[in-house]
């Protein structure tokens, strides 16, 4: 079970609280935890990475076992941490703006 | 009984805003969506209780909500708004071709007869229908493939298509407007189209006969006379007595030209409404006095509407989409300020009260009149 944390906002949308617990098959990475995430709640297409180009939202970034994980490939594989449900994967939306 | 529903997009979250047909005592709900930018919010003709808001943030992107029911309660619908095609390029603020990206919809028009059916301008300028409700939406893309479309620039606050008017005298015939393109018509719904700016004047075009390039900031039109056409352009308020085929200006005696919105009363297609702005770099009123202008004549004669308005030190701004009027028999204006204030008038304009005084920045300002 991989456990993901939303922002605030993204919460809202998705009419969860507190952390999302969602199974992913195959290798766990960026895009297979984003794509049964989005699979759960399609409300939250577009609102994380871009919808043509699949690309991250720029003020949109990914944290997990204390790194940022921005900037790895979104088919890479996640810490093994976060693959085994013992540490989340952050949804974290940037410090910019008013 | 007969009332008003008046719908307000601010930088912060949407706000809805009722009351009776007097237009005295007002119950506000909101923010919907709170922290949200709601560019726009506007309900069906067709369907009063069928809302459409567009919400967006810098962080989370694009979201159209729809409300059934008046907006006590919002889904979201459908996102996806992808060019069609290669979407090539327009010039960039410094001349060189820049790709057209998608990033927000400014502006939501629905359909007079079908609450499915709805259209979006938005940014970079472009124009999408949906006709399930806004689930699914296609791009229009005659517009954006107008053969003048790779020299289009955005001006200050984007390349935005704001203006969606549909002629309820023509079938198929509606009119767009794109900062800093201009004015387009179409005769086929939306599937080919033509610039409508003969007879603009735009400093900072070299070209006095440009045939796009022009900042229109907004337009208006009645729609008894739907050949009429009113605009708010950068500097200079404009009027089309052939549905945009020539333009001749009808500032007059205003204080200041430059403003950003423009409506007509609902039942005088003569009576006309701006907000006059001190000018592009200082986006306040002259003097400090925020003053609705009116002119009954078409334009060219304005008269400064103030009973109500301050009067000292106002400095706000009031946004291209953010006037309306209603249609009860005393027609009611209504405009929104940067300053989070929306002012209502329940006699044309001849006097003014705050609905509400302290929202964040008002970016839209629609109202609907219910029976």
């Amino acid at each position: 079970m991989i456990r993901v944390v939303l922002p605030a906002h993204l919460r809202t949308l998705a009419k969860v609280a507190g952390e999302v617990e969602l199974d992913v098959a195959g290798q766990v990475t960026q895009c297979s935890v984003l794509d049964a995430l989005e699979t759960r709640y399609p409300v939250l297409r577009g609102t994380i990475r871009d919808r043509d180009t699949g690309r991250r939202r720029a003020f949109v970034r990914f944290f997990a076992c204390e790194r940022d994980l921005s900037h790895e490939q979104p088919g890479a594989p996640l810490p093994d941490a976060v693959a085994m449900g013992a540490e989340p994967f952050l949804i974290v939306g940037a410090m910019a703006g008013g | 009984m007969s009332g008003v529903r008046v719908l307000v997009g601010t930088r912060k979250g949407a706000f809805v805003l009722t009351a009776d047909g007097k237009r005295e005592q007002w119950d506000v709900s909101g923010p919907h969506f709170g922290g949200w930018e709601i560019y726009h919010v506007k309900g069906s003709p067709a369907d009063p209780d069928r809302l459409y808001a567009s919400q967006s943030s810098g962080w989370f992107g694009q979201l159209i909500q729809r409300s059934d029911d008046g907006g006590a309660t919002w889904e979201p619908v459908g996102n996806q708004f992808s060019y069609q095609g290669v979407p090539g390029t327009h010039q960039w603020y410094d001349g060189t071709p820049h790709p057209w990206e998608f990033a927000r919809v400014w502006h939501l028009e629905p359909s007079p007869d079908d609450p499915d059916l709805v259209y979006a301008g938005v940014e970079d300028a472009g124009l999408f229908r949906s006709a399930d409700g806004g689930k699914q939406w296609q791009e229009l893309p005659g517009l954006r493939c107008h053969s003048s479309g790779p020299s289009w620039q955005p001006g200050a606050g984007g390349m935005c298509l704001h203006t969606i008017i549909l002629d309820p005298g023509k079938p198929g015939r509606m009119f767009a407007a794109i900062s800093a393109a201009g004015a387009f018509r179409s005769d086929d719904s939306g599937e080919t189209w033509q610039p409508v700016n003969r007879g603009l004047r735009s400093e900072g075009i070299p070209d006095d006969d440009a045939e796009v390039g022009h900042c229109v900031h907004r337009l208006a039109m009645h729609h008894s006379r739907p050949s009429v056409l009113y605009m708010q352009k950068h500097w200079d308020v404009m009027r089309s007595d052939d549905s945009g085929d020539s333009w001749h200006e009808v500032s007059g005696n205003l204080p200041s030209d430059f403003g950003f919105p423009i409506d007509v009363h609902a039942h005088e297609p003569d009576t006309v409404y701006v907000v006059p702005i001190k000018s592009d770099s200082e986006h306040f009123p002259p003097e400090g006095k925020l003053r609705v202008y009116r002119s009954r004549t078409g334009g060219d004669e304005w008269e400064a509407l103030t009973t109500g308005l301050p009067q000292a030190n106002c400095y706000v701004n009031v946004l291209r989409d953010a006037m309306a009027v209603d249609s009860l028999d005393s027609c009611g204006v209504y405009f929104g300020t940067t300053g989070g204030q929306v002012y209502a008038s329940a006699d044309a304009g001849d006097s003014w009260a705050p609905i509400v005084r302290d929202l964040p920045a008002v970016l839209s300002v629609e109202v609907q009149t219910l029976s």
